[in-house]
């Protein structure tokens, strides 16, 4: 028995000596193994006689079951150790900084988010968007709209023209957005509720004014609505825009050949500081001309004047874009300067909505 | 319109601060642009008396003075003025004192060694005219120690208002006067017609020869005034021109010019021993002849312009502008006074036209009051009278004064309908009196017959108008639009819808929106295909800005030019907008164009130590252009190539997506290095253009439901070939047949290897594909296997000449 004790001795010093797993199987193949000690063993059981069998049986037995335990056992220990050596190998350095999302380098045009806020509120009050041609006819832009032939209301407009065609004929670039009201009113039946962006052309260039640059009008008309309507519309629309509690109006009286009566409008604002606040302080900034639609525009779309009344209005877009975040050159707007456009523009997946907040 | 406070009260009886009657202006429509009190900027300024003057002992032109200032000793002042002299009465400026026209703020100064204890001012020094020539040269009696603006009766508000083409009763301070009397800030003072005693006949006669445009001047109202006495003007009318910024001429003269500001009335006056027989309004004939103006300016007269002319030529613009010729001096002693009517239209062009901006031109252009022709003519000749005496023929009036009667039939109720507003019918009818409209009848709809100095009222909605801004447009009340429908529709268009998500797509993929301006250079648009006579401008601001742009490229690549002169040379830029085909409606075509420049690929620009950026290639564009297509609803799968891209792209290097052969999309590839050079931009760049209405619209669907999903259970197996082909042949060709072979089986194809070199014949590449089958009913044995692979050669081969490489 005592070289029982002696071989199982040797082999838990030999699995206690295997340092890989690897080692701990030449331990195992040369004790389990068909050749291994224990197994020569095993095979000297058969020439023993009945009483001997029965007390070395068990003994051997025991001997390999417990062997093939002690195996497995430091097997878990090797296995886990080569684990975290493993791991510890493939460590990188997290810090290491990647390339930047690309929807996170994008930017939207202040000028288009801005459209797509002003679109928001005006679908929530039932208004669609209509567009019309930038090169115009003089019929839309400026007849059409009551600016008598020669008037000096024309002379307003900086307007810029093409060369006049064999047939009389001479185009122009919109100066305002109003040919698509009369489009607007021509094709469609009342009630009309649109707003119509777009791009605008006046030969004038300075810091606030450029020869190409963003308007939008507003256009309602059915049988019924009247200036209360118009200040209504334009106080919701700017305290939505300007995402601000209060907005204070002040209506004065004005002349644009396509409405009557005309009118300007002041919003109350703070001008002490750097950026102008809308929605508080006590002072008063243009912001819009707008007026009940002209007896004779209507008229000239195919309305009856007595039956069918209504108003518009037309505001800058950049200018609103400028007011609201900040932006003190229009011509900026036009320059495509990558550092203005990242500072300035909008993120491709911030899409304006009423019920997530505009700009939020 | 300018004006001042006291000439205003010469009009406007009442109690109203200064600050009252600004607002009131302001909401009454008459805008206040400015307000300048002279006397806050000049109140220290004060009269003093040169009490000697010596020259200077180091300076020629210098003089050195001692003045007295009313107060204390005598002060020493330089001066530098030739009219400096002893004995003269002046304005003087001490140390401290801010100089308006300088803009300096004055010390004690040494000027060549001698001291200086302040500054004899000149009038541009104080702003009040463009004089430098000398310094102030006050008459005589002037006291000594007064501030001057008090002396000068400069203490008095200049009014400013921006007044609009509407409104030519209110290019007049009687007018003015007449909307603050109606809005309820006083009242308006009436003046008595002068009766003038005409003495002796005309000797001569105004002829109106028109032809067929009597319209253009439908009166002429004149008269003779002889043996008057003419000079400068006295000081009250001299200080009412020069408050509002007008420089004195003669009594003559400055008569017209108060008449212009104060009724609204230009007139003019010729010197009648200047003019040759009789006096003709007509328009010129013949030759263009240069006509030098009371404004020192000469004007090219080409035929067709109405003047008024005599034996010796042209003498006056009509409506405009008298002539130098037969203009008033001191020394004329016969005045024809000239009170016409002109058309407004024919002033508006001729104005235009010859570029004179006169104040009459200002009046005539928006309408005088034809009724006041008579008495404005008489109450001219009684200042004349008063001020120069003399003897006065009979007024004539050459023509008819138009006497429109126009009456509207006013609704009373259409102040509500338009406004909302609830306004008595007694205010509204008081209102409309107060401006100077007759109001008759009673009940629902009145009768107003509107002044002959309003040609701006219409109808009834002008009407509604002066009763609403004199009432107050403060008191409109808001009220919300009804809603049309209880939950928002959609409102947009399917254009519309494309642009945005095709601008939200670009962004997502690293680009940055610009706008461009709409107009670019000739060579530009003409390399772009542009450039025609239709879409070039007349009277472009300047001559990088004269032709409507063909395509969004030229803008965008002079955009990434400007970035890398910044240096930002790796620039993805995209814009979303309108380019010219022609001068029609539909020539205007909405695009999505991008381009990237130097490594600003989609994964990142430039150096990284995950991989650094190559240069950008056709394919980068290739892949923005359909990305664009696929969100605005046109997967690629659909698409096919071409080649067949514009010039200004690289022939080799660019393509055209398209639905058919004649429904292009999109182009996209490198520029060509030869519009690269012809511009002066550096590349690479590489760019496409998508153009976003002309992929069809999408059928309308009877339902939403996206229908079951069709989803086995079976694996599907993949196998790989690899064909040689002839280098020309395009792949899109060869994954077409490949994927035409078993369309029931075939799931899908994919390109994973292009290879030419080494062990490919010269002029072949190899195109390695995966395909995936997909089994449907039962697992795919060998032999199906085998046959659908047998298939997919047959069919490459057929279509592209391919084999199998081994």
């Amino acid at each position: 028995m005592s070289d029982l004790n002696t071989l199982e001795a040797e082999i838990s010093a030999a699995i206690a000596g295997a340092e890989t797993e690897a080692a701990l199987e030449d331990v195992r193949v040369a004790a389990l193994g068909k050749k291994g000690s224990v197994s020569e063993k095993m095979k000297t059981l058969g020439k023993m006689s009945p009483e001997e069998r029965k007390e070395m049986g068990p003994a051997l037995n025991g001997l390999k079951n417990r062997v093939a335990d002690a195996i497995n056992a430091r097997k878990g220990v090797l296995k886990e150790a080569a684990l975290e050596a493993r791991l510890a190998s493939e460590k990188v350095d997290v810090t290491q900084p990647l390339r930047l999302n690309p929807a996170d380098e994008g930017r939207i045009h202040p000028v288009s988010q801005v459209v797509d806020e002003l679109t928001a509120i005006f679908a929530d009050m039932g208004f669609a968007v209509a567009e019309g041609p930038d090169v115009e006819s003089d019929e839309l832009n400026f007849t059409a709209l009551n600016f008598p032939e020669g008037h000096p209301a024309r002379e307003m407009h900086d307007t810029f023209f093409f060369n006049e065609k064999e047939d009389g004929e001479r185009k122009l670039l919109r100066t305002h957005t109003s040919p698509v009201q009369i489009r607007t009113m021509r094709s469609q039946q009342p009630p009309l509720r649109v707003i119509m962006p777009g791009r605008t052309y006046r030969c004038d260039s300075d810091q606030t004014h450029t020869p190409m640059f963003h308007q939008l009008e507003g256009l309602v008309i059915d049988k019924s609505a009247h200036m209360g309507h118009l200040k209504g519309t334009l106080e919701e629309f700017l305290k939505a825009f300007f995402e601000v509690d209060n907005v204070v109006l002040r209506f004065r009286p004005s002349f644009f050949p396509f409405t009557e009566p005309s009118m300007e409008v002041d919003v109350q604002c703070d001008r002490s500081g750097a950026e102008v606040k809308i929605g508080e302080g006590r002072d008063w900034m243009e912001i819009l001309g707008c007026g009940m639609v002209h007896p004779n525009v209507l008229r000239n779309c195919g309305l009856d004047p007595d039956e069918y009344q209504g108003f518009a209005w037309g505001i800058g877009i950049d200018r609103l874009a400028m007011l609201k975040y900040g932006m003190n050159d229009l011509r900026a707007f036009f320059d495509a300067d990558v550092r203005w456009l990242k500072h300035y523009g909008f993120r491709p997946l911030d899409m304006p909505t009423l019920l997530g907040g505009l700009s939020d | 319109m300018k004006f001042t406070l006291s000439w205003l009260k010469d009009h406007l009886d009442t109690t109203a601060s200064l600050d009252e009657i600004l607002e009131k202006l302001t909401m009454i429509g008459l805008e206040v642009e400015e307000v300048n009190n002279p006397a806050d900027k000049l109140g220290v300024f004060k009269i003093v008396h040169v009490l000697d003057a010596q020259p200077h002992p180091n300076a020629d032109r210098l003089q050195v003075l001692k003045v007295d200032t009313g107060e204390g000793e005598p002060l020493q002042v330089v001066c530098g003025a030739p009219n400096a002299r002893k004995g003269l009465k002046g304005v003087l400026g001490k140390p401290g004192d801010y100089v308006p026209g300088l803009d300096i703020t004055l010390a004690i100064g040494k000027i060549r060694d001698v001291e200086s204890y302040g500054m004899m001012a000149s009038e541009s020094e104080l702003q009040l005219s463009d004089d430098h020539d000398g310094i102030i040269d006050l008459p005589e009696d002037a006291p000594i120690g007064v501030p001057f603006v008090e002396y000068a009766g400069l203490d008095d508000p200049v009014i400013e208002i921006g007044l609009t083409p509407n409104r030519p009763d209110c290019a007049s301070i009687h007018g003015i006067a007449r909307d603050l009397a109606a809005a309820g800030l006083g009242t308006l003072k009436a003046k008595d017609r002068p009766q003038i005693a005409a003495q002796g006949e005309l000797p001569f006669e105004v002829k109106l020869e028109l032809g067929d445009k009597p319209q253009d001047c439908p009166a002429f109202g004149y008269r003779l005034v002889r043996n008057v006495k003419n000079g400068p003007s006295p000081k009250w009318l001299q200080d009412r021109l020069t408050s509002i910024g007008l420089r004195p001429i003669n009594i003559l003269v400055d008569i017209t010019n108060y008449m212009t500001f104060d009724q609204g009335r230009p007139l003019h006056v010729f010197d009648a021993d200047k003019v040759a027989g009789d006096l003709v309004v007509t328009h010129h004939q013949g030759e263009a002849v240069e006509f030098k103006g009371l404004d020192d300016k000469s004007y090219k007269v080409e035929a067709g312009t109405l003047v008024i002319r005599d034996d010796n030529g042209v003498e006056s613009l009509a409506g405009m502008l008298g002539g130098e010729a037969s203009g008033c001096s001191d020394e004329t002693a016969n005045v024809i006074i000239e009170a016409a009517l002109w058309d407004p239209l024919m002033v508006a062009r001729t104005g235009r036209k010859l570029g004179v901006n006169s104040d009459a031109r200002y009046r005539f252009e928006r309408g005088v009051d034809p009724a006041y022709l008579a008495e404005g003519l008489d109450v001219a000749t009684q200042m004349v009278l008063d001020m120069c005496g003399g003897e006065p023929t009979d007024a004539r009036i050459a023509g008819e004064v138009p006497q429109p009667e126009h009456i509207i039939d006013f609704p009373l109720a259409e102040v509500k309908r338009l406004t909302g507003l609830d306004v008595s019918e007694a205010e509204i009818k008081a209102t409309l009196t107060l401006l100077g409209f007759w109001v008759s009848g009673n009940g629902a709809v009145v009768k107003v017959a509107t002044p002959s100095w309003r040609p701006d009222v219409h109808g009834k909605s002008d009407l509604v108008e002066e009763v609403v801004r004199i009432v107050g447009l403060d008191k409109l009340k808001s009220e919300a639009l009804p809603r049309i429908h209880p939950v928002s529709e959609k409102v947009l268009t399917l254009g519309q819808i494309r642009r945005g998500k095709a601008r939200r797509a670009l962004a997502t993929r690293g680009m940055l929106e610009a706008v461009t301006w709409s107009f670019i250079a000739k060579d530009q648009a003409e390399i772009f295909g542009g450039g025609g006579a239709d879409l070039s401008l007349a009277n472009p601001i300047s001559s990088d800005m004269s032709e409507m742009r063909p395509s969004l490229l030229p803008g965008l690549m002079s955009a990434s030019q400007r970035n890398a002169d910044r240096g930002f040379a790796d620039v993805a830029l995209f814009e979303v907008g309108q380019t010219f085909a022609d001068d029609s409606e539909k020539g205007q075509k909405m695009v999505a164009a991008g381009l990237r420049r130097g490594t600003a690929k989609l994964t990142g620009a430039a150096r990284h130590w995950q991989g650094n950026a190559a240069d950008v290639d056709v394919f980068d564009a290739k892949a923005d252009a359909e990305a664009v297509l696929a969100a605005i609803g046109t997967p690629s799968d659909r698409l096919m190539v071409f080649t067949d891209a514009p010039s200004y792209y690289h022939p080799g290097r660019s393509g055209a997506l398209k639905l058919g052969p004649k429904n292009t999309l999109a182009y996209f590839g490198e520029i060509h290095p030869k519009v690269l050079e012809q511009l002066d931009i550096e590349g690479p760049i590489v760019a496409f253009e998508v153009f976003v209405d002309a992929p069809p619209a999408p059928k309308k669907k009877a339902t939403r439901s996206k229908g079951a999903m069709n989803a086995t259970n079976l694996m599907p197996v993949r196998r790989d070939f690899a064909f040689l082909v002839d280098a020309d042949v395009p792949a899109e060709k060869l994954l077409k047949a490949a994927k035409g072979a078993d369309k029931a089986l075939i799931a899908g194809v994919n390109l994973f290897d292009i290879y030419e070199g080494q062990g490919v014949p010269e002029g072949q590449r190899s195109l390695a594909i995966d395909v995936m089958l997909q089994p449907i009913k039962k697992t795919l044995s060998d032999e199906d296997i085998e046959a659908v692979s047998d298939k997919i050669v047959k069919s490459v081969a057929k279509a592209t000449g391919g084999t199998l490489r081994r």
